[in-house]
């Protein structure tokens, strides 16, 4: 690691925060509060036509003919493209590039796009979709994982060497079996996961342009710029240079943006055709048919340990429903048991997960990727340990705490680590020592910790590049502006850099504008995933914020004739310290510099450490920084009707430094909302038929705003030797460990084990039927043994 | 956005002006009250109308009052908001109001009227989706199609009766009054539904649901709504359940009744209410033992299908539960049973 990239966890001139740590509002509060905010949809441009799209309505099939010659001809319609006119495969992992932007050969689940239409309206595309005429031989569906797994003929992607499997990965580190054999209790159980999606409020939307010139331009709602530019490029067969992508305001992502869509090849191509800008925004329905959601996942896990509490051995095994396509799903494997290696120590550790294609939506990342299904399974299993050796849940996990600057049994590195801190934290606010196996039958506590990764250092296509990127242009007025790669979809990122800058040199925060995710104007960042923002693009910030606050003391300074020591830089205003009489604007010292420096600017840039375990795969997972978290939930359950209700989560999440308080609250409050959701109403499911079986926002069911149980954010700041001023993630870690601590909190109410979600009133109930039938055969068992 | 089919908008100010639109527009003209079901339908291409017309402009449709003998007048564009807070429906009609409290969310209801839910169209999870989505499938018997995917093999459509106002006004022995061109129509909500999911209405082409009248309840009146759902907002009903009681002298049930929806294409009444209760003391062991029987009893006269989404095994499970919870809920003058 450049020594650049290491900052310190104060700033240097030995001053305390003056913006950072405040809760401050977000720089983009007021405009989207009150409508003003700029979203893809709300582009209008001269002449712009609509764009639809034509999908399968079959699971499985090979595409022999597409006619669109009706299409052509109704008036108002402009183009029609099909899988021809885009033949060149694409997807976000080099490796696995299995996407069309529309279907060449065959489409793989129903709504894969097949052909895409532009039109005067969006009426007339509509009525052009539907005289288009496809020949489809139907091919055999594969719907259940378990298949796929078994049965390659016939292959869902045909040039694919292991059929069916997407991917496979077995890492083994120690001896997982010995010391399985010769521990005091082993514990084998079998959990599940289902699917849920994003469901964002804001649809996926894009905009292009085609000029004269041949410059492509792109408004496009995704969390990740820099890769839709490059995929554009390979896809399109234009040069990088001919193309500019803009990200505008976003209106929620949490993973399924981060894909190159088909609609964004889709209004480049319509617009290259008719020369005209072409916008399409998709339906509800569709951006449930580009899902990119949370993978189900079939998982085993076997689990030994001393009498003492003390992991000895986890042996997990793990099947993984990929749905269509690849998307992130290499990554995702690797996740499945790379991310379980915190924040407790075992010294062995084998896993085996295998990722299969399946003829539905495809899955992707969403918030807390990969690693959020087998953390359910692994602190469920935690749970029954500590519940076989008689000991609290949350000394069980003190026992295992691995400790800050270690390493993980599969070779991680980590620094800070505050999981201590957020065991105690919830074990506080929530009373668990009065309260824990103390409530009535039917209302309960349980516990679960999790940790997370704040980046990693495996940038999807190989590059020595940094990772982040951050330019600075100074105004004579005193305004700073701050170019950056990095996407705002909604968690804070621009805010972040604004009140970094204002930190750093002394400006008023509403002094500083940020432009982002324009790649014509902003250097590159690797973009909005694996929580990657506020750690690289807020180091590259502060990098770039140095050398120009350099010249810039140097400037007054060298004015006043003092040492530059004695500057400081406070809000709007430079001072001597030892002369607070003697001041100047932060204009008149930005023209003071300028006149010694000429033209203020400066770059910025943040590259991570080598990092990660020496072996194939061993970077995948490997973060300069981990975040961690601890949840208790109380919940309560109905055993008549089997309905669970949340009362209280209480979320400690160690995210090294609260850059901004209330945005990390409101991170986990966020991130606590989706995880409780997915536990117990949300459900990515489909059909026998292989259709989405309810792919609308009534029937695919978000808690609102009555259904949320009070959210306690509790915010624990280990001060990370590498984060900006110790900051770590916190948009995804909060989310893991709250379903397990509901299964826990669940057992504790009522004594059934929820190993399987989501946790259904049905579920609920059969269990409880299970639990009695069994105590009643104790019970008489008991009873006749007496009798004897 | 799912766009909305182009069609003819009519806003007439007068039930006779709409009455003659209709009459002259034939089969293609719609009727369109609050909108917060026909306008997701009509996104979803389950209707294709050449004309609609709007009902929002005439005053005469919005309002409720108490008629000289005693009985409420709830005009068909009263708003479900409305009907929920309005204190003589509180007070003489309580399953109707609680039932209108618990129907969609704060927002829909503000905008859906009782005359729309009266006759909200019935619903199926294989039905309520989009014109890709049932293309996708193949249709069903409901629509465009010749299968059900319920029953398997099944020749009738049992999409599923939904409204929450259905069940309550049934207990409350409502009158629903038509307008058309012919003149008025009276008819007991009880003879109004058929047992056919396609549609599960007995009107006429061309008539308007002008009015709801509840005859007046005696003093001892009680009476409270169910309703399962898993969202505390906003959906459908997994189960509705309507109780009513009418007590007489020491609380003794005089009238007791029951009825069900949310299970195939109209509101199920249930058999032997009456019988098994009346006579008890409300509050009394026994009331609360001929409770339980009824609520048993319930549980082996309904079916919930997989017609409406949700867990069917479980929906019949709480079939009793409800039943029971509501009856008790009415008997204490409490209710409504919802899980918030």
């Amino acid at each position: 690691m450049a020594a650049r990239d290491n900052h310190g966890n104060t700033p240097p001139w030995g001053a305390n925060f003056g913006v950072i740590g405040k809760p401050l509002r977000k720089v983009d509060g007021i405009a989207k509060a009150t409508g003003a905010a700029i979203y893809t949809d709300d582009i209008q441009l001269p002449g712009m036509l609509h764009a639809k799209t034509l999908r399968s309505p079959h699971a499985h099939a090979r595409v022999r003919s597409v006619d669109a010659s009706a299409a052509l001809a109704l008036e108002g319609v402009h183009a029609v493209i099909t899988g021809a006119d885009m033949p060149i495969k694409y997807g976000v992992i080099p490796w696995t590039q299995d996407e069309n932007a529309l279907a060449v050969d065959r489409v793989r689940f129903i709504g894969d796009p097949v052909a895409a239409v532009a039109a005067v309206d969006e009426d007339t595309a509509n009525a052009a979709l539907k005289l288009i005429a496809v020949d489809y031989e139907v091919l055999h569906a594969f719907l259940d994982p378990f298949e796929s797994l078994v049965r390659h003929e016939p292959a869902i992607h045909a040039d694919r060497k292991e059929g069916n499997i997407s991917k496979h990965v077995r890492l083994e580190f120690g001896e997982v079996d010995a010391l399985a054999k010769s521990a005091d209790v082993v514990l084998e159980d079998e959990y599940s996961f289902h699917g849920s999606t994003h469901a964002p409020i804001e649809p996926h939307c894009a905009v292009a342009t085609f000029s004269a010139d041949g410059l492509l331009t792109l408004w496009s709602a995704t969390q990740i710029t820099h890769y839709v530019h490059r995929a554009l490029a390979q896809v399109l067969e234009l040069p990088a240079q001919k193309i500019r992508v803009i990200q505008p305001c976003l209106g929620g992502a949490f993973g399924g943006k981060s894909d190159p869509f088909s609609l964004e090849f889709c209004v480049s191509k319509l617009a290259m055709v008719t020369g005209r800008p072409v916008k399409m925004l998709y339906t509800r329905e569709e951006v449930f048919y580009a899902h990119r959601g949370r993978h189900p996942m079939f998982m085993k896990y076997r689990t030994a340990a001393q009498a003492n509490g003390r992991i000895t051995s986890v042996d997990a095994k793990i099947l993984i429903d990929g749905g269509s396509y690849s998307s992130f799903g290499l990554v995702t494997t690797y996740y499945a048991g790379q991310l379980l290696t915190g924040p407790y120590d075992f010294p062995s550790y084998r896993f085996d997960s295998t990722r299969v294609f399946t003829n539905k939506p495809p899955c992707g990342p969403k918030r807390g990727h990969g690693s959020v299904q087998p953390r359910f399974a692994f602190e469920v299993q935690l749970d029954q340990l500590a519940e076989r050796l008689k000991l609290d849940p949350i000394e069980l996990r003190r026992v295992n705490f691995q400790g800050s600057q270690t390493r993980t049994v599969n070779g991680q590195r980590v620094t800070s680590n505050g999981f201590l801190e957020c065991l105690d934290s919830v074990e506080r606010a929530s009373g668990w020592k009065k309260k824990r196996a103390k409530l009535p039958f039917g209302r309960g506590l349980g516990v679960a910790g999790s940790m997370y990764i704040s980046g990693t250092n495996y940038p999807v296509y190989p590059n020595k590049m940094p990772q982040a990127g951050v330019q600075l242009k100074l105004d004579r007025s005193g305004v700073v502006t701050v170019f950056t790669g990095g996407n705002d979809i909604g968690q804070g990122s621009n805010s972040m850099c604004a009140y970094i800058v204002a930190e750093e040199l002394g400006v008023p925060v509403e002094h500083v504008r940020v432009v982002a995710a324009d790649t014509d104007l902003c250097p590159v960042d690797l973009g909005a995933y694996s929580s990657r923002v506020t750690f690289m693009v807020g180091n590259a910030t502060i990098d770039a914020c140095r050398k120009v606050r350099r010249q810039i003391v140097a400037a007054v300074a060298k004015k006043w004739a003092v040492d530059p020591g004695r500057v400081r830089l406070m809000p709007g205003v430079a001072i001597d310290l030892e002369d607070p009489a003697k001041a100047l604007s932060t204009a008149e010292a930005f023209q003071l510099a300028e006149e010694e420096f000429d033209t203020l600017g400066a770059t910025g840039s943040y590259n991570t450490p080598t990092l990660g375990g020496d072996y194939r795969g061993g970077s995948i997972g490997a973060s300069p920084a981990y975040s961690f978290t601890a949840h208790v939930v109380e919940a309560s359950v109905d055993t008549e009707t089997g309905r669970i209700q949340v009362h209280d989560v209480w979320c400690a999440h160690d995210c090294g430094r609260a850059l901004n308080p209330m945005l990390v609250a409101g991170q986990i409050e966020g991130s606590v909302y989706m995880g409780i959701a997915e536990a117990l109403l949300e459900e990515h499911k489909v059909n026998r038929f292989g259709l989405h079986q309810g792919p609308s926002l009534l029937d695919y069911r978000l808690p609102t705003s009555v259904d949320t149980p009070e959210l306690h954010a509790l915010i624990v700041e280990s001060l990370d030797p590498e984060g900006p001023y110790g900051a770590k993630e916190a948009g995804e870690g909060p989310l893991h460990s709250s379903i397990p601590a509901l299964s826990n909190a669940i057992f504790d109410a009522v004594g059934i084990r929820m190993k399987h979600l989501p946790f259904t009133p049905g579920r609920v109930l059969e269990l409880l039927r299970e639990k009695d039938a069994l105590e009643e055969s104790k019970s008489a068992g008991a009873a006749a043994r007496g009798q004897a | 956005m799912l766009r909305c089919p182009k069609f003819e908008l009519a806003t007439p100010t007068s039930v006779a002006a709409a009455t003659r639109l209709l009459a002259d527009a034939g089969p293609s003209a719609m009727i369109l009250a609050g909108g917060t079901d026909v306008m997701p339908n009509l996104k979803h291409e389950l209707f294709t109308p050449a004309l609609v017309v709007s009902l929002a402009r005439i005053p005469e449709l919005n309002g409720i009052r108490r008629a000289e003998d005693g009985s409420l007048v709830i005009g068909a564009m009263t708003t479900i908001e409305a009907v929920a807070a309005n204190s003589q429906v509180r007070e003489r009609a309580t399953v109707l109001a609680q039932a209108a409290s618990l129907i969609a969310g704060p927002q829909l209801r503000t905008m859906g009227t009782l005359g729309g839910n009266v006759l909200l169209e019935t619903r199926c999870q294989w039905y309520n989706q989009s014109y890709f989505w049932r293309q996708a499938l193949g249709f069903c018997i409901k629509k465009d199609g010749t299968k059900c995917h319920v029953v398997e093999g099944g020749a009738k459509c049992v999409a599923a009766a939904s409204n929450d106002s259905a069940p309550a006004l049934m207990t409350l022995d409502a009158e629903l009054h038509f307008e058309s061109v012919e003149g008025r129509r009276s008819v007991r909500i009880e003879e109004f539904w058929l047992g056919d999911g396609v549609f599960n209405k007995k009107i006429n082409a061309g008539e308007i649901l002008v009015e709801i009248t509840l005859p007046s309840t005696p003093s001892g009146h009680r009476s409270a709504y169910g309703k399962l759902r898993e969202r505390g907002s906003i959906d459908f009903p997994l189960l509705g359940v309507a109780a009513r009681l009418d007590l007489g002298k020491d609380e003794r049930v005089e009238r007791a009744d029951l009825v069900i929806t949310a299970l195939a294409a109209r509101p199920h009444r249930v058999q032997r209410a009456g019988e098994i209760l009346r006579g008890t003391q409300v509050g009394s062991e026994d009331f609360v033992t001929r409770v339980g029987e009824l609520a048993r009893l319930a549980h082996k006269q309904c079916h919930p299908l997989e017609n409406i989404p949700g867990d069917a095994p479980w929906r019949k499970a709480m079939v009793a539960v409800y039943a029971r919870r509501t009856l008790l809920a009415a008997a204490a003058g409490t209710g409504p049973v919802h899980h918030l």
